[in-house]
């Protein structure tokens, strides 16, 4: 059995919706850019210089408590699904999945840690934690950092911090993000108000798969832009500062909907739920949506102990293009995954009454 | 120098190209360069590519020699950068200094880091590091009001802005 395999049979970690906050914060991630002060960077690499430092890596990997136990996986050797099943679990990031030339990710095996190596950096460590947890994500990949950094030699500069490919990222080279679900302020219309909020505090908001995607099912990803002149800790504390602003707001608003809109809420959650349960043909995109509105149901208490957070995380995953595939065992055509994520989602959803 | 074109007039504007990784240079009088205009546009344009740099485009328009910004490291050119805003390499940073502090300011709180360094560095860049974090000490003394712990920071900068210079001195000596 591939490594990549035994991913397909245990439920991702950092989805299990157990963490500090995690009715609305789903999860808490650190992104840390590195580069080796050999080699030049990403856009002038040779492939030889590429596999050089593949290498390298590879050896200080093995040499760190922390990653030893890790998966490394040659990504270019991996078949184009097993590609985009890990860029479905966050694994790697669409940079990465579209790189050409040789790269490679180590992966822990419970998927908290993944190191992706000759990324637009040649290192690019996530860190994963459940719920509103960045002072964990930071606190590990520091650790983790530190241990690399004992057999690599980063290109580091006294004024400008750690050299990174993209000047947006030089310095500290940290990108800490949360993602939220804030349903109750996409129902109130007030989620624009607090998007334009944010942009004045220096903060991006994206969506589901980060830089250049849509948000989409009301599910949003917040992170800092700036990386030079704070250092690390307050980059994370004003983070979740923020955060913590909004969790109150989506709270207030849900508070507000239970009470002024109840009825209406309760007729969207109840037909959303009906065509999980009917549906013989599903969209990735129309199951994000109605699996949202199920999530409201949960937080409302509309569907108290039928429906769990954890459940539902997982089954947002499993309802992915290549997890569907994987789990198929071979390709599948659109039409084909369409039915095949109804039907998934129809068994889930077999056993909660209407 | 002669003009490379026409052979017979004083060049005034000094190319520096990269050809397969090989590097040639360009000299060219003014006359020829306004012919040769669309060629060698893409050189002269580069100031415009940040639009709202002036610092960038004086300091080509005041000296009257154009040299376009190549990297000494690596050999990338400025406007490649412009392009799509990824660096060939560290050294990068030091060849392209002047436009990307300009960069950096749009995007970034401040010019320098605070924060976490490697371990093992040379002691030259921890001595910069650590002035960088007494400075972001002090802008943090004076903004909360902490006058008299400014001062002492001040001191301490001084001091180590002193050990810098002492550092650097027999170098360029």
């Amino acid at each position: 059995m591939s490594e990549i395999d035994r991913f397909m049979d245990q439920p991702v970690n950092w989805l299990r919706a157990t963490g500090p906050e995690s009715d609305v914060v789903i999860s808490s991630r650190l992104r840390m850019a590195r580069n080796l002060a050999a080699f030049p960077f990403l856009s002038r690499l040779a492939s030889e210089q590429r596999t050089a430092i593949i290498q390298e890596v590879g050896e200080a990997v093995k040499r760190s408590n922390f990653l030893k136990n890790a998966y490394f996986i040659s990504s270019t050797e991996l078949p184009e699904l097993d590609r985009q099943f890990l860029l479905e679990r966050h694994l790697v990031s669409r940079e990465l999945f579209l790189e050409e030339g040789k790269s490679a990710v180590a992966i822990t095996p419970d998927e908290m840690v993944s190191l992706m190596v000759i990324e637009e950096d040649h290192l690019r460590l996530q860190v994963f934690q459940s719920g509103l947890n960045l002072v964990e994500t930071w606190r590990i990949a520091d650790e983790i950092d530190s241990e690399l950094e004992k057999d690599l030699d980063y290109a580091f500069d006294g004024t400008l911090g750690y050299l990174t490919a993209c000047p947006t990222n030089v310095g500290t080279g940290i990108r800490a993000s949360c993602m939220l679900h804030l349903p109750s302020l996409v129902l109130t219309k007030q989620i624009h108000k607090v998007l334009q909020a944010l942009s004045k505090l220096n903060l991006a908001v994206r969506g589901l798969y980060g830089e250049g995607t849509q948000a989409s099912g009301n599910f949003f990803q917040f992170s800092n832009q700036i990386t030079l002149g704070q250092p690390e800790d307050e980059i994370i504390s004003n983070l979740e500062g923020v955060i913590r602003q909004v969790i109150t707001h989506e709270r207030e608003a849900r508070e507000y909907l239970k009470k002024k809109r109840k009825g209406k809420m309760e007729d969207q959650i109840w037909r959303a739920l009906a065509a999980l349960k009917a549906a013989r043909m599903m969209s990735s995109s129309e199951a994000v949506q109605l699996l949202s509105l199920v999530q409201v149901g949960i937080d409302v208490g509309v569907l108290e102990g039928q429906v769990t957070h954890t459940d539902l995380n997982q089954l947002f995953l499993l309802i992915q293009p290549a997890h569907l595939q994987k789990m198929n065992g071979k390709e599948l055509g659109t039409t084909e995954r369409d039915a095949r994520r109804a039907a998934r989602i129809r068994e889930y959803f077999s056993k909660v009454a209407l | 120098m002669i003009c490379n074109v026409c052979g017979t007039k004083e060049a005034t504007i000094h190319l520096t190209e990269i050809v397969n990784s090989k590097m040639a240079e360009v000299h060219i009088c003014e006359t020829c360069a306004e012919e040769k205009g669309t060629e060698f546009k893409t050189y002269f344009n580069f100031g415009d590519l940040l639009s709202g740099a002036p610092g960038l485009e004086t300091t080509l328009g005041a000296s009257g020699k154009k040299i376009p910004l190549v990297c000494k490291d690596c050999g990338m050119n400025y406007e490649d950068f412009a392009k799509n805003g990824r660096l060939g390499c560290a050294g990068c940073y030091v060849s392209f200094q002047k436009p990307l502090a300009i960069v950096i300011k749009q995007v970034q709180r401040s010019g320098f880091h605070v924060g976490k360094k490697p371990s093992r560095i040379p002691k030259e860049t921890r001595s910069v590091h650590d002035l960088r974090q007494l400075q972001e000490k002090l802008r943090k003394s004076i903004q909360e009001e902490a006058f008299e712990e400014a001062a002492h920071l001040r001191d301490e900068i001084k001091q180590a802005l002193d050990k810098l210079k002492k550092v650097k001195r027999p170098k360029s000596e």
